[in-house]
């Protein structure tokens, strides 16, 4: 009874909040909703008892991917009047996307002929149930193939990011802290004795 | 005896005849309440402490007038209570040009995220607010939501400056995370759980036992990554007065100035001080368990232990603060990005070869 009011209470906020990622003017405000939208998602599922996900939900989407959004919409200066000149251009286009995935989605859940076998009252959780253990050893067992596959997958991800964005370029000066560390005052200093000034 | 009082005992018998749900949600409010009051009065007693302990190690006497109702005892310990009312009594100015909603809406978040991280914190072996499953990576989840209360401050206040706080927040917030997340894996291979009791109950048995000799690296870039994490010098370049006037909360003033910036980041610096010691200094462990007989008082694990650790690295946060000079920019991110993390990694990797090898505390796993 508190699981489904909390449920209603927090997709009602989830649904507002992705309505505000679309319709609201300012493209910071709307990242902003999006923040919102990925952590209601989080407690969602926190309601169904997946609290691993929910928190790694939170900790990359919410405190680490979103942040960096927020950090290049800010630093953008969006000219929001001139977005909003192509709206009527692109519209039908956004019209005929979403008429095809809300489409889906009736198709899958209101013709229930596709032999989806819907999701029935969950067995009831031993006491010592620990959800992060269970997501460990299938991840690590079952589905260990797939798992790496998808570590590897992002590790080249990551590689070819970062090769696309290291540029050497020429005539720049760069800090080059080994070569700093290893300078020793003989390299730098010289010593020279002048003879002082002898009095006449 | 205590029954004797009749209107103890009315009061007890309406509480036994409540159901028990509604004794927890009694009992559990109280506790939460508790916890909180004593985050914001230690977060009082530690700007106290910090003018007080910066002031003598620069020769300097730091605040020794206000004293409570006049007695001569403690010169200066009420000043930050005197500083409170003053903050709350000053007028909250809001920018024209500010986004009014968030920028009344960043001391919340930054507020809030900086309270409910508490609630999985074991402060004892039977006092911990909520004991759950994945303690470790709620305090994960929690600690980066922080961010965003100096995004969204550093935003809405429209001007310059607060912004290049909130850049500069941004990005280094999210360098020393990575280094933090890291350092926390090594925990969790040493104590096989998630959960913050189990964490500190698998370095029981005796001083040796802690995760401190065995993660040592990983304790000092934890507790270093804390104080970039915190916005504290020498990496508080989001403030930097010289440079960027204020930064994040140059725009804020009165109460909202107090719980955007000054109450987080106190009540941050306790709470990574707190965790420091639970991860690699055994939380509420006697270093003396297991050194010294049993039913000695001293090898007796209480709060006591865990409150002397966090006034250690507390001290320690004052201590780094009077002592270096602020990194520049460029500085902190190579410390943050190329040393914290490749080092987080190879002790990773040293520490899989010592679970391999069954050496220390795997050793029992044989």
């Amino acid at each position: 009874m508190l699981t489904t009011i909390l449920f209603y209470f927090f997709s009602t906020i989830l649904v507002g909040s992705a309505a505000g990622v679309v319709l609201s003017r300012n493209p910071v405000r709307a990242a902003l909703f999006l923040v919102l939208a990925f952590f209601e998602s989080a407690v969602l599922w926190l309601l169904l008892d997946a609290e691993f996900l929910a928190l790694v939900l939170v900790l990359v989407y919410v405190g680490a991917v979103m942040v960096l959004f927020l950090f290049v919409i800010m630093m953008l200066d969006i000219n929001v009047a001139k977005m909003r000149e192509g709206f009527t251009k692109h519209a039908p286009l956004g019209a005929v996307v979403a008429g095809l995935m809300i489409a889906e989605i009736v198709y899958v859940v209101w013709f229930r002929h596709l032999g989806i076998t819907l999701a029935t009252t969950a067995p009831p959780l031993p006491a010592n149930y620990s959800n992060v253990h269970l997501l460990g050893q299938v991840l690590y067992t079952d589905y260990m193939l797939p798992f790496e596959l998808a570590a590897i997958v992002l590790l080249i991800a990551m590689v070819a990011a970062i090769s696309l964005t290291m540029r050497h370029r020429t005539g720049f000066k760069k800090q080059d802290i080994s070569a700093q560390v290893a300078r020793r005052r003989e390299d730098a200093v010289r010593i020279v004795k002048v003879d002082s000034e002898k009095a006449s | 005896m205590m029954a004797h009082v009749p209107g103890l005992a009315w009061l007890l018998a309406q509480w036994s005849a409540m159901p028990a749900y509604l004794q927890l949600l009694i009992v559990k409010t109280a506790e939460i309440i508790g916890v909180m009051l004593a985050v914001v009065i230690s977060v009082a007693l530690l700007t106290y402490a910090e003018r007080k302990v910066i002031g003598w190690m620069q020769s300097r006497h730091g605040p020794n007038q206000i004293r409570i109702f006049g007695l001569p005892i403690l010169k200066g310990v009420a000043q930050p209570f005197a500083d409170v009312i003053k903050l709350l009594l000053k007028e909250v100015l809001v920018p024209s040009k500010a986004d009014k909603v968030l920028f009344l809406l960043a001391p919340m978040i930054a507020i809030v995220t900086a309270l409910t991280t508490w609630a999985v914190v074991p402060f004892s072996p039977d006092f911990v607010l909520a004991d759950v499953d994945a303690g470790l990576l709620y305090i994960l989840a929690l600690t980066s939501l922080g961010v965003y209360g100096i995004i969204i401050a550093g935003w809405a206040s429209n001007s310059k400056y607060a912004m290049l706080g909130a850049m500069r927040a941004a990005a280094q917030i999210v360098a020393y995370e990575i280094a933090m997340g890291f350092a926390l894996v090594g925990v969790l291979m040493a104590s096989g759980s998630l959960n913050m009791t189990a964490i500190v109950s698998a370095q029981s048995g005796s001083i040796l036992h802690w995760n401190l000799l065995w993660l040592f690296p990983l304790m000092i870039i934890y507790f270093i990554s804390g104080v970039a994490e915190t916005n504290r010098a020498p990496f508080d370049v989001v403030e930097g007065e010289s440079e960027i006037v204020a930064g994040f909360h140059v725009e804020y003033s009165g109460a909202t100035f107090a719980t955007v910036f000054a109450l987080p980041e106190y009540a941050n610096m306790i709470l990574i001080a707190t965790l420091t010691s639970v991860f690699f200094l055994g939380g509420w462990l006697s270093p003396f368990q297991g050194l010294v007989p049993a039913d000695w008082l001293l090898a007796q694990s209480s709060f006591l232990w865990l409150f002397i650790k966090i006034l250690w690295f507390l001290f320690c946060y004052l201590w780094i603060r009077a002592t270096f000079p602020r990194y520049r920019y460029d500085q902190i991110m190579r410390l943050g990005w190329k040393v914290f993390i490749p080092l987080t990694i190879v002790w990773i990797l040293v520490e899989c070869g010592m679970v391999a090898l069954r050496v220390g505390p795997w050793a029992q796993f044989g």
